[in-house]
């Protein structure tokens, strides 16, 4: 008799704390530069977007600059590693994303840094960012310039750990295509000379193959966390353990 | 005719072993193994964390030493609680000894509470406060805190997927067929005495 509702009581519970695991929502990873709270101007956003977009093409680590208006109660070091990790900052192989995360209303702010930078990156230099770069200019309630100083100071401290690999260039490019354009053609022509011997299934043959092959052109995309501003911006599977630091004023 | 149908029935068999063991594994049956693994790997994170940051604690206590030399007890108490973990830490398959993980548990919150009392006593020396080399200890400490926290979230959330594993529909008949060498594995209690009420801090 008491079994079952014992049973019946842990899955309840069970099911309960699921879905209040599930209940944290994380914002959308819309740039490089998220500000919820509109504490930059759009010309600020702008200038750090480019400037953490030119890093990003040198040393392929991920910055992503977030200021959020809550943190769903959570503190914000459990906070910032659960949304780096939804985000997946960083690349896959090299888990060398990094989020700044400011928090406004709760006053506080966190470097998090992902597995592979936490040798550049280390929890004393994201402390000492944070401390002497960063807070002060909050206290006196300047924030652009506190965040902007912050990403400069995180930028020169890792700006060697990796190096890009190098994405291929325009030119590089073009040529690839005028090749990929190429073989199309070649291979347009001997199926359109194989279907003309064989009348019968034309029309089915033509429209299955055509569509394949326009289906591969994917000449030139793929690249998630390329150079290219705003559009198309995702993580690329980086992992975070904990690392970095936090604060508040 | 009779034949060509014997010839046919072994590859019949073949494609029916192949159908099979397609959808075994589409249905879960690697997934007990596969979460325990995940256990095993979350945990040793955990240790691993754990043991950076008694590795921390000689020259935390060292620096605190050299301002504040005279808070023996406070100092004494942490350098001996991590030797008590460090003792444990040597002997391994704690995961699969409830007893034992408890024990190691319980030692490695003795240790944090002694750190804990230990940075509250450093607040009075504002000497040792101003030291670099103290700074930079100390915001290693808080990260590796950090890290020990996720480590053990996701340790958690492994434990949990595994006990649900066994637990729920697919995987409860895997169990019961393959896995019975397998149990429930155990997440964390809240092993320090006192744990539930906050810490008092008292102004002078």
């Amino acid at each position: 008799m008491i079994r079952p509702a014992l049973l019946a009581l842990a899955l309840i519970t069970s099911w309960m704390t699921m879905s209040l695991w599930a209940d944290v929502q994380f914002p959308i990873l819309t740039g490089r530069v998220i500000d919820k709270e509109e504490l930059l101007s759009s010309e600020e956003r702008y200038r750090l977007t480019e400037q953490i977009q030119q890093y990003e093409s040198e040393s392929s680590n991920q910055l992503v600059v977030a200021i959020l208006p809550d943190l769903q109660g959570l503190t914000i070091e459990e906070y910032a590693n659960q949304l780096a990790r939804e985000w997946k900052l960083g690349h896959k192989d090299k888990n060398n994303g990094i989020l700044f995360l400011i928090a406004p209303n709760k006053r506080k702010v966190r470097i998090e840094v992902g597995y592979g930078l936490e040798g550049a990156l280390t929890d004393a230099l994201a402390a000492n960012i944070i401390h002497t770069k960063v807070l002060p200019k909050f206290r006196r309630g300047a924030f652009s310039e506190g965040i902007e100083t912050g990403v400069q100071s995180i930028i020169a401290v890792t700006k060697n750990e990796y190096v890009a690999e190098p994405i291929e260039n325009k030119k590089d490019r073009r040529i690839a295509f005028l090749a990929g354009i190429f073989l199309i053609l070649v291979m347009l022509h001997l199926f359109g000379t194989s279907m003309l011997s064989s009348p019968v299934h034309r029309r089915s043959y033509k429209r299955g193959r055509f569509g394949g092959y326009y289906g591969t052109g994917g000449f030139g995309g793929g690249y998630s966390s390329g150079g290219r501003p705003g559009g198309g911006f995702s993580g690329g599977g980086g992992g975070f353990g904990g690392g970095g630091a936090s604060g508040g004023w | 005719m009779s034949s060509a149908a014997g010839n046919s029935l072994p590859s019949w068999h073949c494609i029916l072993l192949c159908l099979l063991v397609a959808l075994l594994s589409g249905c879960g049956i690697n997934n007990i193994p596969t979460y325990d693994e995940q256990v095993k790997a979350a945990w040793a994170q955990v240790e691993n964390q754990y043991q950076r940051r008694a590795d921390l604690v000689p020259n935390l206590v060292k620096t605190v030493q050299a301002y504040a030399g005279h808070e023996r007890e406070t100092l004494q108490a942490v350098t001996e609680a991590r030797a008590k973990v460090n003792s444990m830490q040597l002997d391994g398959n704690l995961l699969n000894d409830p007893v034992k993980l408890q024990q190691f548990e319980a030692a490695q919150s003795q240790l944090s509470s002694a750190l804990a009392r230990l940075m509250l006593v450093v607040e009075r020396y504002p000497n040792l406060k101003a030291n670099q080399n103290f700074l930079s200890l100390q915001s290693q400490l808080e990260g590796t805190e950090n890290r020990i926290s996720v480590a053990r979230r996701d340790y958690i959330q492994a434990v949990q997927r595994y006990n649900r594993e066994i637990r729920t529909f697919p995987g409860k008949i895997w169990h019961v067929i393959l896995y019975r060498n397998m149990p429930l594995r155990e997440t964390y209690q809240a092993t320090t005495e006192g744990a539930e009420k906050a810490p008092e801090v008292n102004f002078q």
